[in-house]
């Protein structure tokens, strides 16, 4: 057997391989374009005619642009300046209105031809790109204690059908539903009958009051309650997230009652809060027709009545009793009638036997569907922050009740598709069931982002510089070996990165940099060894060899070690840290087959099957 | 160009002594300063302030971290969000002023120079999640001991195990010790770092070890604390090799890599010194100390 040969098919793969890492890896090389994301609201449609109109508005305004493209989630306008996209922004919002979104963006600048190959460029995270990143706490007791609220009224309802007759029922701050009873002897009859028809509550006689009974959701429930509250927070967190139209938004959910969310690229905070934190629930209530309009006109509102506008700002009077709030919707779907007359079909969970007396009581009359949203604005009052809330009230829909509604019903009478699918998005994800209470935000700005980014590739940069001009003069034509190795390591590196759709942030960084510490350190030990041979008198070929099979016991050893560490961390460890983890694990493998593969097929062609006098390694 | 021409012979254990007691002051003052002055932990512990101010017109941010520096605000971050006209200035809890305090006083300072800005939003980041970073960040820490040292006992022997799990609990509790006695900002990135010391340290740890193991077998006379020697000896032209490797790029770090990644990178530059030391001097003596002989690494014969 030749030593320090390699098969034809090691050294293909090996090709492949460093091919196959340039390939990927390249599209970081690119950077980003300043772009706007165009993103469609109700009304809104993204087509070839916003195309041109987009296009038109830029030139009037002789704001230059690359192109535009039209994406799956909108349109993207890409500029080459930063200028420019700040100055579109304010001349597109102009001209496109309320029913589209401008944000702004920053696009990935690959070719065509790479990403027609899938091959994209690594994820920034926030400390590099700039972006927001929102944590956010879901206040579920208070949705506990408005589930229990839903309750009062059917509790009314069939404890008078059963003829057991009480003083009142409310709700307790300790989330219990607290009945007093008119006598003693209701109490026994009363909480068997609870007991049987409201499963989901478990009832007991109070140790203070033997006439009163006290209501508490069971184990399980609260348990439902929780998941169904975080789910449909997330999903309503989803859509607004969507509507900000940034790309690459994460949306996760941490901890029991946690959510967390990062909008990377974004630039406008305010903005992106205001329409995250608001909190929207939906009612629907009769429409008071008791009243002249022309009285109301003049702000004559009856008690118990309210007055809210609808979208087309006409003014509508509704009695203030909620028939139906939004959390009792479980679907909402558009669709058409028998006649193809768009509607949407809405489900109602739970008992829906108050709403479905009231609307037999009002067949004929209208109904409206109410929309509200809650705005929480931080302000500063005499020195000291104070939380305003704002509520905005909006009529989405009003409706003729047709005949006594059940747990299904329809909303007919509907302009068009485009609007049914508008009110049926609102209906169903509008509401957040709980209110969400920012506990942290962070912003890192686009200028400290590009600082970041810059000295952090800058630093790589001179450091490997270092390494490379180090190891050749220590280690000559080896060392020239072993900076070609690192190189091909950076390059897989970055491309293995890139292929599992890393995020790259500066600990990130940071963990590339220790990597190619170690990944030289591979290279270090088998030149080290090789010497060693050397001088105990082994021939040059001979020595390659042993250095080779020696060093990789060792090396191994030693990686798989930090290996196992590298996992801990990032089963374990959260954000930066996680993003650490990963670039030390796949820096730990490519350096491995860089290392020993890569330096090793370069070492047999140069010195392989040949007569070899004197090593060039630097002694 | 070599570092030493023929194999050294320095005697590292006849030193083994002075350099436990070093390491030991090392480890008291780390602990005592841990103990009584803390960490000075960064925003993403503790929670802080953010103000983001209007201004009519571009900000001046030099300007701007004057006036910041004047007040007493050395440690504000300044930078532009949104449009030019917006700034965002975050600051670190301040000892014995309150969040809306430190708001005003940013807020008047300013004004004083321009009259017409005007102040947006004041925002604080919640010290509970802080605190569960740091329960993480540790927990991580004490996982990663643990199973390495695991693999090491299944690799080599369990001596090896602990005096490599000593030697590199060793690296950070000097790393924190540094932070704590300086006063340095302790954020999730030193963190971080401090994690990949672990990693590094157990490297160059792991190299002396297989060392040993193939001397163990190889040389027939000699009492283990010769071949702990011999080993270190005969690797030590890689371990000098390896860390300034190492050290030349993170100094790099250090030095360019900008204010966001300081602490990160010092962590690392503290790390890879001591991380070098421990694995020469902490790591094999203490194996020796715990008796390890020829015998306990003999029932692996399988060398190449």
């Amino acid at each position: 057997m030749v030593l320090n040969h390699y098969p034809l098919w090691k050294n293909i793969l090996l090709i492949l391989a460093i091919v196959c890492g340039i390939i990927y890896a390249a599209p970081n090389l690119y950077g980003d374009d300043p772009a706007l994301q165009i993103q469609a609201l109700r009304g809104g449609q993204i087509n070839q005619e916003l195309i041109l109109h987009v296009e038109q508005a830029l030139d009037q305004a002789k704001l230059p642009y690359q192109h535009v493209e039209q994406q799956t989630s909108g349109l993207l306008v890409r500029f080459a300046q930063g200028d420019a996209q700040l100055q579109g922004q304010a001349v597109l919002k102009q001209a496109l209105g309320d029913d589209y979104v401008v944000a702004l963006n920053l696009a990935p600048a690959t070719p065509q031809w790479l990403r027609a190959l899938g091959a994209h460029p690594m994820k920034l995270g926030l400390d590099l790109r700039g972006g927001v990143h929102f944590l956010m706490e879901v206040d579920i007791d208070s949705a506990i204690n408005q589930r229990l609220e839903s309750y009062l009224g059917e509790l009314r309802t069939r404890l008078r059908q059963e003829q057991i007759r009480y003083q009142d029922i409310s709700v307790s701050r300790q989330d219990e539903v607290v009945i007093r009873l008119s006598n003693k002897d209701g109490v026994e009859p009363a909480e068997k009958f609870l007991s049987e028809n409201f499963p989901d509550l478990s009832f007991k006689t109070d140790p203070q009051s033997d006439t009163t009974l006290k209501g508490a959701f069971t184990v399980s429930e609260l348990k439902n309650i929780h998941d169904y509250v975080m789910e449909q927070s997330m999903t309503t967190l989803r859509n607004r997230v969507n509507e900000l139209g940034v790309a690459e938004a994460v949306v996760q959910r941490q901890g029991t009652n946690r959510v967390m969310v990062q909008l990377p690229g974004v630039q406008d905070t305010a903005r992106a809060k205001d329409i995250i934190g608001k909190t929207a629930t939906l009612e629907f209530l009769l429409v008071d027709d008791s009243v002249d309009p022309r009285l109301v006109m003049q702000g004559q509102v009856p008690f118990g009545s309210k007055m809210v506008t609808d979208r087309d700002g006409r003014s509508w009077l509704f009695k203030k009793r909620v028939i139906l709030s939004g959390d009792n919707i479980v679907g909402a779907n558009s669709g058409s009638d028998e006649y193809g007359r768009p509607d949407v079909q809405v489900r109602v969970g739970g008992n829906s036997g108050l709403f479905s007396q009231i609307t037999r009581d009002n067949v004929g009359k209208q109904m409206g569907a109410i929309f509200i949203e809650t705005h929480y604005d931080d302000v500063m009052i005499g020195g000291e922050k104070k939380r305003i809330k704002r509520t905005t009230e909006e009529a989405i829909s009003i409706a003729t009740i047709q005949s006594a509604l059940g747990n299904r019903f329809q909303i007919t009478g509907i302009g068009n598709v485009e609007e049914a699918r508008n009110l049926a998005l609102l209906l169903r994800a509008g509401a957040l069931p709980a209110s969400i209470d920012f506990i942290e935000e962070r912003t890192v700005g686009p200028s400290l982002g590009m600082e970041n980014i810059e000295m952090g590739v800058r630093s790589v940069i001179v450091g490997l510089v270092m390494v490379l001009v180090f190891m050749a003069v220590y280690y000559h034509l080896f060392g020239l070996f072993a900076n070609i190795s690192l190189i091909v390591n950076l390059i897989l590196l970055v491309a293995v990165l890139s292929i599992i759709g890393a995020t790259l942030t500066l600990p990130g960084i940071a963990g590339i940099v220790l990597t190619l510490g170690m990944a030289v350190d591979g290279n270090v030990l088998i030149d080290e060894r090789i010497r060693e041979e050397l001088r105990n008198g082994s021939t040059p070929q001979a020595s390659i060899h042993a250095g080779y099979e020696r060093a990789l016991v060792t090396i191994m050893d030693a990686n798989i070690t930090t290996f196992i560490a590298a996992l801990v961390l990032f089963s374990i460890g959260t954000g930066p840290v996680k993003g650490f983890a990963v670039t030390l694990s796949v820096g730990l493998v490519t350096s491995v087959f860089t290392g020993v593969m890569v330096s090793r097929a370069l070492v047999n062609y140069w010195y392989g099957g040949k007569t070899v006098k004197k090593l060039s390694i630097g002694m | 160009m070599e570092f030493f021409k023929k194999q050294t012979n320095i005697d590292f254990f006849g030193v083994r002594k002075i350099a436990a007691i070093i390491s030991l002051i090392l480890v008291l003052i780390s602990l005592g300063s841990l103990l009584t002055k803390g960490l000075n932990w960064g925003l993403d512990f503790t929670g802080g302030t953010v103000i983001e101010l209007h201004y009519p017109n571009a900000a001046n941010l030099d300007q701007i971290r004057d006036i910041l520096n004047k007040a007493g605000f050395e440690n504000a971050v300044v930078q532009t969000y949104g449009g030019i006209e917006d700034v965002m200035i975050r600051v670190a809890p301040m000892a014995g002023e309150n969040e809306q305090m430190v708001a005003k006083k940013i807020l008047e300072g300013l004004q004083t120079a321009e009259p017409n800005v005007t102040l947006s939003r004041t925002e604080a980041v919640g010290a509970q999640v802080g605190k569960e970073l740091t329960e993480q960040g540790g927990l991580a820490v004490l996982c990663a001991l643990v199973l390495t040292a695991l693999y090491i006992a299944f690799r080599f022997e369990y001596r090896f195990a602990v005096s490599a799990a000593v030697a590199l609990a060793h690296d950070p509790i000097i790393i924190l010790g540094v932070f704590s006695l300086f006063q340095l900002e302790f954020d999730l990135n030193t963190l971080a770092a401090m994690l990949g010391i672990i990693g590094y340290s157990l490297n160059d740890t792991i190299v002396v070890f297989d060392r040993v193991k193939e001397n163990f077998i190889r040389v027939r006379k000699a009492t283990p604390l010769e071949i702990m020697n011999l080993s270190i000896n005969q690797t030590l032209s890689r371990t000098i090799m390896t860390s300034a490797l190492t050290l030349m790029v993170v100094l790099a770090l250090l030095f360019l890599g900008g204010k966001s990644i300081f602490g990160f990178s010092l962590a690392l530059a503290i790390g890879v010194a001591v991380g070098t030391y421990s694995s020469i001097y902490i790591a094999g003596s203490c194996a020796v100390a715990m008796g390890l002989s020829k015998k306990d690494l003999m029932p692996t014969p399988k060398e190449v």
